[in-house]
């Protein structure tokens, strides 16, 4: 498995660059990450999203689907592609350090 | 005492389901209701060549009460909403039925309204989802001279996802045979990175696109359908010219299951245990096919593997025994590839599709163009109707997904 040094801590990721256990994670390391893909800053409209992120992903398993962050965030599909350019959902699971959405079966 | 089940949905899996369970119970043991809104069980696989004229639209659609076994009672009602508390089905009628097991077996339904200007009537804009979609296309695709045609699903889950793969393929056969095909350019829009949906597929057939030019455009989320401008516009502001586009709008559950507190999640589909298919919500209740929320493709043989499944769940359930049986996601599709071929995968949860023969090492080939496989898809229309929906089991094509003739490859990425 390849590795990343966020934050000063070096985490186990996938080829994709998604976190492997997300119990990993911590919030420190969110900047980071959301830097090396091309945003610069984390607004408090993107730790909303990442939060729900996080929370879906205790709750239910796995991050929700940009589909369904829609409908439940409270942040619209339109605001969601303006915070998270090209995919939403794939993006703020990689920033929160939660497994690839499903939705792709 | 007798028990109440009640399954909701004719269709694919509750036909099946109901036909097992009658001849797994006897009459003391349970009375079986299925109930659906109309008497009109279509042949969905059919509806995929319809628009190019290869099926006719009387002989996809029969009875659904005549596909039930005697002993099945037939009830054509819309369904309101289901009180998970009181355990009783409310229908639009204002009736309500009772229930001791329930079955959520109503598919999913199409959701235009979802996307901006996709249900706003179009000359231009089409979809092969529905049987009056597909007819409609078959009549714009036989007046269709020349020009740019998109086959664009908005967002996954789609039932069948390979469909409108196999809908590019079939036009470019479909305007070969018409002598018109180098004046048609097929572009196929799709929300992944990739036009197939699992891994494995994309890597032993990434090369039927180019080879069929039909142009890719991938990672594109649709966010409107404009019609009069023949355009599909992304969330993040891309846009994609047509002169005629196929569209498979967004899926949902049935309506009822939004209208039912705990049923369904947020997309309407209902959270079920993987292997048992037994509710997360209520032990009593139970889902299949479509209507799940289980990660394996939306397909009808899925929904006829799990209604072995859950048939004798719902036996054991009745007699208070553990549930015995266990759905392994097992899914396989014909892929139709056109000029007279098509593919065929094989996978389950935890196995991607792999190369090899199916069922066994003389089989049918996998993964790979054959005319047999497309001999598979035309003969299981019969297989459907004669063996499947009548809940007999079918010799070869089982509940668990056969390992014997498929050649496992070092390399595999795994489920």
């Amino acid at each position: 498995m390849p590795k990343a040094t966020y934050a000063g801590r070096e985490v186990e990721v996938n080829d994709e660059g998604f976190f492997v256990d997300p119990a990993e994670w911590d919030e420190a390391m969110a900047p980071e990450i959301a830097q090396a893909e091309g945003i610069p800053t984390l607004t408090e409209d993107h730790w909303r999203v990442l939060k729900f992120m996080r929370t879906e992903y205790t709750e239910k398993g796995e991050g929700p689907t940009v589909r369904v962050l829609g409908k439940t965030s409270g942040v619209s599909i339109k605001e969601l592609y303006q915070l998270f350019p090209k995919g939403p959902a794939k993006l703020a699971a990689k920033i929160a350090g939660i497994p690839k959405p499903r939705g792709c079966i | 005492m007798t028990a109440q089940i009640v399954v909701l949905g004719g269709g694919t899996g509750g036909t099946l389901l109901a036909n097992r369970l009658r001849h797994q119970l006897s009459s003391e043991d349970a009375q079986i209701t299925v109930i659906d809104r109309d008497d009109r069980h279509l042949y969905q696989p059919g509806l995929l060549f319809l628009p190019f004229g290869l099926a006719r639209p009387t002989r996809l659609v029969r009875s659904r009460s005549a596909q039930l076994r005697p002993g099945v009672e037939f009830r054509e009602a819309e369904v309101d909403h289901v009180d998970l508390e009181e355990r009783k089905v409310g229908l639009r009628d204002g009736g309500s039925i009772p229930y001791d097991v329930l079955v959520v077996a109503t598919g999913a339904s199409l959701a235009p309204e979802e996307t901006d200007g996709l249900s706003d009537p179009s000359d231009t804009v089409h979809t092969f989802y529905d049987l009056e979609g597909a007819q409609r296309l078959a009549a714009a695709l036989a007046r269709f001279e020349g020009g740019r045609i998109v086959v664009n699903l908005v967002d996954m889950p789609i039932k069948c996802p390979v469909a409108p793969l196999e809908f590019s393929f079939l036009a470019d056969w479909y305007f070969t045979k018409r002598k018109i095909r180098d004046r048609v350019d097929i572009t196929f829009v799709t929300p992944l990175d990739s036009a197939f949906t699992k891994p494995a597929c994309a890597r032993a057939l990434g090369g039927l696109l180019a080879e069929r030019r039909i142009d890719l455009v991938t990672e594109f989320n649709t966010g409107s359908v404009d019609g009069a401008g023949r355009r599909l516009v992304s969330y993040d502001e891309r846009e994609t010219g047509f002169d005629l586009a196929v569209v498979v709008p967004l899926h949902t559950g049935a309506p009822f299951v939004g209208s039912s507190p705990g049923l369904g999640d947020a997309l309407g589909f209902v959270p079920v245990d993987q292997h048992t298919l037994q509710s997360k919500a209520r032990p009593e209740v139970f889902a299949l096919g479509d209507s799940a929320d289980l990660p394996t493709s939306k397909a009808g043989s899925a929904a006829h593997f799990q209604g072995e499944v859950l048939a004798d769940n719902i036996v054991a359930y009745l007699r208070d025994k553990p549930l015995p049986a266990s759905y392994d996601g097992h899914t396989n599709c014909f892929i139709e590839t056109g000029f007279n071929k098509a593919l065929l995968i094989d996978f389950n949860y935890e196995t991607e599709p792999l190369p090899g023969h199916f069922p066994g090492r003389l089989g049918l080939p996998l993964l790979a163009e054959s005319r047999l496989n497309h001999l598979g898809k035309l003969t299981f229309e019969q297989i459907y109707w004669h063996g499947l929906l009548p809940g007999r089991t079918l010799p070869f094509i089982g509940r668990d997904m056969p390992e014997r003739g498929k050649r496992r490859q070092t390399t595999e990425g795994g489920g």
